[in-house]
């Protein structure tokens, strides 16, 4: 076609070709967007006495944001074709960190940024064994989430530590308190924290590198990128992200408990995987990943609740049982949708 | 002459392959300077210590870029010194957008980091009507590369090349995929890098292309500089007769 055809083409405003246009480039986070809808209606329609009313949208808040804060920069790591399974234990050594720094201080503030620093640096850890030792993260992390939970277990002896001493400090109003006595400061955490990763994914040199070097990163190395700080700083952030999401939890329920995390793993990959990342790297979007964190979260908040569903007539009585086969089902059944989906897009 | 690239008894081994033994090679601004030689003998591996990408072997020889020694070049160096590369493996990212190729390792900034989406945008939009000459109307900015042509994409990789006003540019096998006239294009491309005072490094299987952009030719043969001269005093059919004794003997002579 001619420079004088397209221009031809382009002043017909076409609506069909501008929606088409946006349905191709946004189609995965229309698709994901549309399935959180779905399963919202359902609940709606199988339990309107829960659902219609706030209370279970602030507990329903109140549990999302600590594994939402870890699913978006996990998000990074998956992008850039690597994978992480050490973040369950970081949790818990970034709070071995906090109740160490707690008691020898006194201070929390210290002791929060204590847990963020030892997050960062087990994470740092991990990105040199995976850039340095040259052995693949998903075998690496496989080591390490082993190693740091066995340093949390040794270190606190197997006890837990009561965090009831923190309940009035306004570290812990500001990180789990209730805005306006409803809303659960942790969900603005985690708002921001998608906002700080959608700049860094799409507006800073740093993202720009993580999705080449996941997309091909022969190309990347001979373009000049620097793979192995990338992969490193990635595997940083995340690690930071994994004492955060451990601190809320924790302050949340006042309590450390030293099997924190457990539990996390898969749900917050699969909040990644729900969110149209690729597992080949090079493809995937924050919007995605925090949909899917909405989604994971409804299915554990919604089933309990609506206890009964009728549906076209039939009757399905639904415990937390329940909550895995249906956890199951809308992930397999939505990630092949996407892989059919993202095929019919691209061409 | 001063030359804006030189380099010393280059020797460059993988493991067991010797791929480059005691090479010297030089090439002055305003020059264009062929480089020939069978499959495997070293020209890519050549362009990739200059690039940066590899680093020659310990005490393997010396760099200098405008009479400075350089040593430990990385690939973003390279580049910021004004040594732009089309890689023979094109270095696409097939799932990202064509910006994001066009721009691959050297971002358009504004502070700290953060990158100039629009401004990256609108440069691509440019080079597409531009020196690319992109006629199909499913390629915009915005469009993913995966599913360019063979010959959309070394476009690409060469426009990308030329954007950053490189004082040295390194082309190997830039024709690989080209049509003819996309081909008479870069050869003109080629001519230009030479009249605005610029270096190129010209790598290509075929005699013809070399022969009609060169001022010089150099001959690697097996990881060795066979021979080398002026274009001006051989003609084609002495190149080719040269080319042909080298891939039998292994000497020019
Ligand atoms: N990364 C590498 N690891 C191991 N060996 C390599 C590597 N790169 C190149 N070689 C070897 O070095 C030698 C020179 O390769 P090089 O790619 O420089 O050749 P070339 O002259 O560019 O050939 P062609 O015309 O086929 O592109 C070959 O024997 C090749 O197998
Ligand atoms: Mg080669």
């Amino acid at each position: 076609m001619t420079h004088n055809q397209t221009e031809t083409a382009a002043s017909k405003p076409s609506w069909r070709n501008r929606i088409g246009k946006l349905v191709r480039h946004y189609g995965l986070q229309i698709g994901i967007t549309c399935v959180l809808l779905v399963i919202w209606g359902l609940f709606v329609l199988g339990a309107p006495q829960t659902f219609l009313q706030p209370n279970i949208y602030a507990a329903y808040m109140s549990t999302i944001p600590f594994f939402a804060v870890i699913a978006l920069p996990l998000t990074l790591i998956v992008i850039a074709g690597e994978m992480d399974l050490s973040f369950p234990s970081i949790m818990g050594v970034g709070m071995v960190a906090f109740t160490a720094v707690w008691s020898l201080t006194d201070s929390v503030g210290l002791a929060f940024i204590a847990s963020l620093l030892a997050g960062a640096l087990v994470g740092f850890l991990n990105g040199v064994i995976v850039v340095r030792l040259g052995i693949p993260s998903l075998v690496a992390t496989v080591g390490t989430q082993f190693f740091w939970r066995g340093v949390v277990l040794v270190l606190t002896n197997a006890g837990g530590v009561s965090l009831v001493p923190l309940k009035q400090t306004p570290l812990r109003q500001a990180l789990v308190g209730r805005v306006g006595g409803y809303l659960p400061a942790q969900m603005i955490w985690a708002i921001v924290v998608a906002v700080l990763v959608w700049v860094f994914l799409n507006r800073h040199r740093f993202g720009a590198h993580v999705y080449l070097i996941g997309d091909n990163v022969e190309s990347a190395r001979l373009m000049g990128v620097n793979v192995d700080r990338t992969r490193m700083i990635n595997f940083a952030i995340l690690g930071m992200a994994a004492a955060f999401g451990g601190v809320l939890s924790s302050l949340e329920q006042s309590y450390f408990w030293v099997s924190l995390g457990d539990g996390y793993l898969l749900k917050t990959m699969a909040s990644v995987f729900l969110g149209g990342t690729s597992v080949f790297g090079g493809v995937g979007t924050v919007y995605g990943t925090f949909i899917g964190c909405l989604i994971i979260g409804a299915i554990e908040a919604g089933i309990v609740a609506v206890g009964k569903v009728e549906i076209f007539g039939l009757v399905l009585r639904l415990s937390g049982f329940w909550t895995q086969l249906i956890y199951g089902l809308i992930i397999v059944i939505s990630v092949s949708l996407q892989n059919i989906l993202s095929r019919r897009l691209s061409r | 002459m001063e030359h804006i690239l030189e380099m010393r008894n280059i020797s460059k081994s993988f493991g067991e392959v010797q791929a480059l033994h005691d090479v010297n090679f030089a090439i002055a601004p305003g020059e264009v300077v062929g480089l020939l030689g069978d499959n495997g003998a070293g020209k890519s591996t050549l362009i990739k210590i200059v690039t940066g990408y590899h680093q020659p072997d310990p005490n393997g020889g010396e760099i200098y870029f405008k009479g400075r020694r350089i040593e430990g070049l990385s690939v973003s160096e390279a580049r910021k010194l004004g040594i732009e590369t089309v890689y023979q493996e094109r270095a696409l990212a097939d799932l990202q957008t064509l910006w994001r190729n066009i721009f691959m390792g050297r971002e358009l900034t504004t502070f700290l980091g953060f990158i100039d989406v629009k401004k990256m945008r609108r440069e691509t939009e440019k080079l597409m009507v531009g020196s690319m000459g992109f006629t199909s109307a499913a390629v915009a900015p915005d469009s993913v590369v995966k599913t360019f042509s063979g010959g959309e994409k070394q476009g690409v990789a060469i426009v990308r090349a030329l954007y950053f006003d490189a004082e040295l540019i390194i082309l190997d096998e830039p024709t690989m995929g080209l049509s003819l006239s996309e081909t008479k294009k870069l050869l003109e491309f080629v001519r230009g890098i030479k009249e605005a005072g610029k270096a190129c490094i010209f790598i290509d299987h075929n005699v013809f292309h070399v022969y009609s952009v060169a001022d010089r030719v150099v001959v690697l043969d097996r990881g060795t500089v066979a021979g080398e001269f002026l274009t001006k005093d051989i003609t084609l059919e002495q190149l080719m007769d040269k080319m042909y004794r080298v891939a039998q003997t292994g000497h020019l002579e």
